[in-house]
């Protein structure tokens, strides 16, 4: 990054609104690749991994896939958003912090504007928020910064690093289950990100251990122009439980950002994986200008008696494009969603989940809430599908959308298949504004309008906030009611 | 600077592109010698035979939301033919598959055709006039092409049609029964592409029982389309019988437009066709309008059934409901696919959808979307889908007292569909639907393999 670019930056920052507290920038000296996507970036960003062929290999193939969809025009676009063309060659795929190429050893030596831009963002990286209990992975840009907890987790035999870490200490677990869940053919932008990818977080649980602490991952683009690809990887093997946290931030810049990630979680037989999310990626400002681009492909796949519980409170991002699912591939499964998503402004929010039933007595359960405001687009698109030889499999989903002002739009599209007579389906949605009536309740007790409006909106996301780990809940229900700001009372 | 990242729908090169256009040539040819229609009529098949040359039929599903579920290559594949005489069939022979009671003022189309050798039966009402369609001064304003295959092909092969004029405040007129009567064809595959145009005049009520029924041993492909029209404070009740045969083909659009103070109420009967497929749209342009489609389908063996039902509130304080029921048995399949849309400014709009469905045998499939899509923020929608199977307490409790087990099972099938055949008013109707249901009813037990299981 230049001084220039650092200028204009900071001059930008005291342009926008003021609303989103996490859009400062932080002036670290970064290594970027020249912009552009061709096969010497992929090369590159494996080198600078210091890759093994396998996996170079893996890159390679996933780019060839992204190419050919990209040149069939096979971009998306069954989704409820708008959106400029994306111009893949108008994106850093590679910035790090220049300092890291002599890898810290310890957070003393971590860039102290970096510790402190993490400092502002809320993020227990010291040893003072080991009280908290979170184990933290923090990603800047796209790579892993340090790792807190790490040896009580090492005593238990918990395996929690950055993914690149992983790729060089544990080999044969990443090559067992890379792409084992989201094959790079998956999609468009899960081969884009299977290509590029440059860090995250890797997370593995040894067959019969409960974790003892939250497992946490901070996402933060900061780099202009750079998109962030991070890959994050969990297994819990047999018998195993994990509770993993993700937070996502991202500076204020007038032009969009690209982010595309990919989660993959495998919870073997009688496994348990809990996977939380606040995501607050820069939203754009109040006329829609800049803002994150987030398209997101999370999986999990369950064993036996396995379960995986996804819980969601989206606040962030220009435009979200993200289904996190689970297939429920062993008996007895069960799988989870829990979502919150805003859309204030100019944002734009096509967002649901896919539980395919495969195994026996599996069983989802589905409760998204959908808040639009200003000119926000909310839309919640699901998918449950009961294969044929899921016997006795039961889904219930509920979808409430929830609308503030009347230039706002609030969608539900939900797709049913089932193939299994002994299926047992429900589905029921609503859509509503907050009452008159409660409003005038609260007002006649001195509460002000927009006090009102929160308790109201917290209390109807209830059944969602609730899921949270505790703090997350906390966090969440200030979020709503920041990203609200300007849009009630 | 911003584009809509909407779907880009290829067209598709029609298979038999060539039996089309000799079709459609000689087809226009022989109007144009007539000269009997519209210049509207001209235009209209003018104009769908351009669209429908253009887009073909829509094999190609990858990203079209419309026909996710529904594969139409066995349609492009067979050379359906358009205007092959007609074998002749005698009123008697229909009037043993569909009743003709004098209660009601009977028409009835042989493959396409109102056929003059068959008079109308029943009386003719005051107030309701029988016309040509082509004579239509609205004709296609609902129903043009609209880069749909099916809609575009009827106006292509816009034939006489029927157009339905009740006047304005018209108390009391016989229900109008349209019957659509499919025979045979030497020539190969017949097509029929019949057209009716219903206009309602302002605080009229009327019924319109439209029936669909072949007589042909193989397939047939019928593409009808109707468009509705309503006036301020009409009612409409609309009926609609889909008793195809299991060979055939059957490709509906149904399209309303409501004024204020309106009421349509519709209830559909499909149990017919090897692919069956209703497109319903109502457009509720008046505020205080009330749209009700309400719909039960059975589908046996490998049978296909489509419903894409659609809901536009455009002005406030409009009223809708959806609700269908599926029985499915064998390894056929269903797709409901609802949608409401409450546009910007559509306040107080109060919609609600909801499909329900019942499961009787391993290899049937159902898929449901319910969807909606709202801009206005003081609206009550709700929307809801299951799918399962007869309850097994159910089932013991009715054994348990006495009733055998295959009574007890026909018992609780009917006991489904009932609810929707219960708010058939007219009572002819309802008892012929519910003994088509019966005598569907071992098919339907004979395939299935789940009731109880549970």
């Amino acid at each position: 990054m230049t001084t220039q670019d650092r200028l204009t930056i900071s001059r930008e920052s005291k342009l926008d609104d003021a609303g989103y507290k996490w859009g400062f920038s932080t002036d670290v000296e970064m290594e970027l690749a020249p912009k552009g996507l061709n096969e010497q970036i992929v090369q590159l960003i494996s080198s600078k991994k210091n890759e093994p062929e396998w996996l170079l290999d893996w890159r390679l193939k996933a780019f060839d896939y992204w190419r050919k969809l990209h040149r069939e025009d096979s971009e998306p676009r069954w989704a409820k958003l708008r959106y400029p063309e994306i111009d893949y060659q108008d994106i850093y795929y590679y910035a790090a912090p220049k300092s890291f190429d002599d890898a810290p050893k310890s957070l003393d030596e971590v860039d102290p504007e970096m510790l402190e831009t993490f400092d502002k963002l809320g993020i227990p990286l010291h040893e003072r928020e080991r009280l908290a209990g979170v184990a933290v992975d923090a990603v800047f840009d796209s790579v892993s910064v340090a790792t807190t907890y790490g040896e009580q987790l090492e005593e238990r035999g918990i395996i929690f690093c950055s993914f690149s870490e992983a790729v060089q200490n544990h080999p044969e677990l990443i090559k067992k289950y890379l792409g084992s869940v989201v094959p790079y053919t998956d999609n468009f932008f899960a081969a884009l990100n299977s290509a590029v990818f440059s860090d995250g977080s890797f997370a593995y649980i040894p067959p019969g251990v409960r974790c003892p602490v939250e497992l946490m991952t901070y996402f933060r683009i900061n780099t202009e122009g750079s998109g962030q690809f991070e890959r994050t990887l969990i297994v819990a093997d047999e018998g195993a439980y994990v509770s993993y946290l993700e937070g996502c931030t991202a500076p204020i810049r007038r032009t969009s950002q690209l982010h595309a990630a990919v989660v993959e979680l495998v919870a073997l037989d009688r496994g348990e994986i809990k996977y939380s999310t606040i995501q607050n990626w820069y939203p754009g400002t109040k006329d829609g200008e800049g803002g994150v681009y987030n398209f997101v492909t999370k999986r999990g796949m369950t064993g036996d008696d396995a379960k995986i519980s996804w819980t969601q409170v989206e606040t962030g991002s220009a435009i979200t494009w993200k289904y996190p699912s689970v297939i429920l591939r062993g008996d007895n499964s069960v799988g989870e969603f829990y979502s919150v998503a805003l859309a204030n402004n100019y944002q734009q929010a096509d967002t649901g989940t896919k539980m395919i039933h495969i195994g026996k007595n599996t069983k989802s359960t589905i409760v998204s809430k959908g808040i639009s405001a200003g000119h926000g687009e909310n839309t919640y698109r699901g998918g449950v599908k009961i294969l044929p030889g899921a016997e006795n499999a039961t889904n219930h989903t509920q979808c409430d959308s929830l609308l503030v002002g009347d230039q706002c739009g609030a969608h539900t599209v939900p797709y049913i298949e089932v193939r299994n007579p002994t299926a047992r389906l429900e589905h029921e949605a609503s859509t509503s504004k907050v009452s008159d009536e409660q409003l005038f309740y609260l007002m006649s007790r001195g509460i002000s309008e927009e006090d009102a409006h929160h308790m109201i909106i917290t209390g109807w996301s209830r059944d969602v906030i609730k899921e949270l780990p505790f703090e997350f809940a906390l966090e969440a229900g200030q979020l709503l009611k920041v990203s609200l700001e300007g849009a009630v009372g | 600077m911003m584009t809509l990242n909407a779907s880009k729908i290829e067209p598709n090169p029609i298979r038999h592109a060539d039996v089309y256009r000799n079709d459609w040539d000689s087809f226009v040819a022989n109007q144009s010698r007539n000269g009997s229609a519209s210049d509207r009529a001209h235009e209209l098949r003018r104009v769908g035979w351009e669209e429908f040359n253009r887009i073909g039929f829509p094999i190609n599903r990858r990203g079209n939301e419309l026909w996710k579920y529904t594969d139409l290559r066995q349609i492009d594949r067979m050379p359906f033919r358009f205007g092959a005489p007609s074998s002749g069939i005698s009123l008697e022979a229909i009037a043993k598959m569909v009743p003709l009671p004098r209660e009601w003022q009977n028409v009835v189309f042989v493959d396409g055709v109102r056929d003059p050798s068959i008079a109308d039966s029943g009386s003719q009402s005051d107030g309701l006039t029988l016309r040509d369609v082509t004579a239509y001064e609205q004709l296609g304003a609902l129903a043009g092409c609209e880069s749909n295959a099916f809609v575009s092909l009827n106006s292509a092969f816009l034939d006489d049609g029927l157009m339905v004029d009740i006047d304005h405040d018209v108390e009391s007129i016989k229900p109008l029964h349209v019957v659509f009567v499919s025979t045979g064809s030497d020539l190969g595959q017949r097509a029929v592409y019949p057209r009716i145009a219903v206009s309602v005049g302002r605080g009229s009520h009327a019924t319109l029982i439209e029936t669909h029924v072949s007589m042909a041993d193989g397939s047939h492909l019928s593409v009808p389309v109707v468009e509705i029209s309503m006036g301020q404070q009409s009612t409409l009740r609309h009926y609609r019988v889909q008793l195809d045969g299991e060979d055939s083909y059957h490709f509906a659009t149904t399209r309303v437009k409501q004024g204020e103070d309106s009421r349509y109420r519709s209830t559909s009967f499909s149990m017919g066709s090897s692919i069956g497929r209703h497109d319903v749209l109502t457009m509720l342009d008046g505020e205080h309008a009330e749209s009700t489609l309400h719909g039960v389908y059975m589908t046996t063996n490998r049978q296909h059934q489509d419903f894409e039902i659609s809901t536009t509130h455009s002005v406030p304080h409009g009223t809708s409901d959806q609700y269908y029921k599926g029985i499915l048995s064998g390894r056929s399949r269903a797709v409901f696919s609802g949608k409401i849309t409450v546009e910007r400014g559509a306040q107080k709009t109060d919609a609600n959808q909801k499909d329900l469905n019942l499961l009787l045998s391993h290899g049937a499939e159902v898929d449901t979307k319910p969807s909606l899509e709202i801009y206005a923020d003081d609206v009550k929608c709700a929307h809801g889908a299951t799918a399962g199977h007869v309850d097994e307490d159910t089932l013991f409790y009715l054994q348990s007292r006495g009733v055998d087990y295959d009574t007890a099972q026909a018992m609780l099938i009917r006991g489904f569909a009932a609810e929707i055949l219960d708010e058939i008013e007219d009572e002819l109707l309802r008892t012929f639907l519910e003994d088509k249901l019966d005598e569907l009813m071992p098919a339907l037990q004979q395939a299935s393999d789940t009731i109880g299981t549970a």
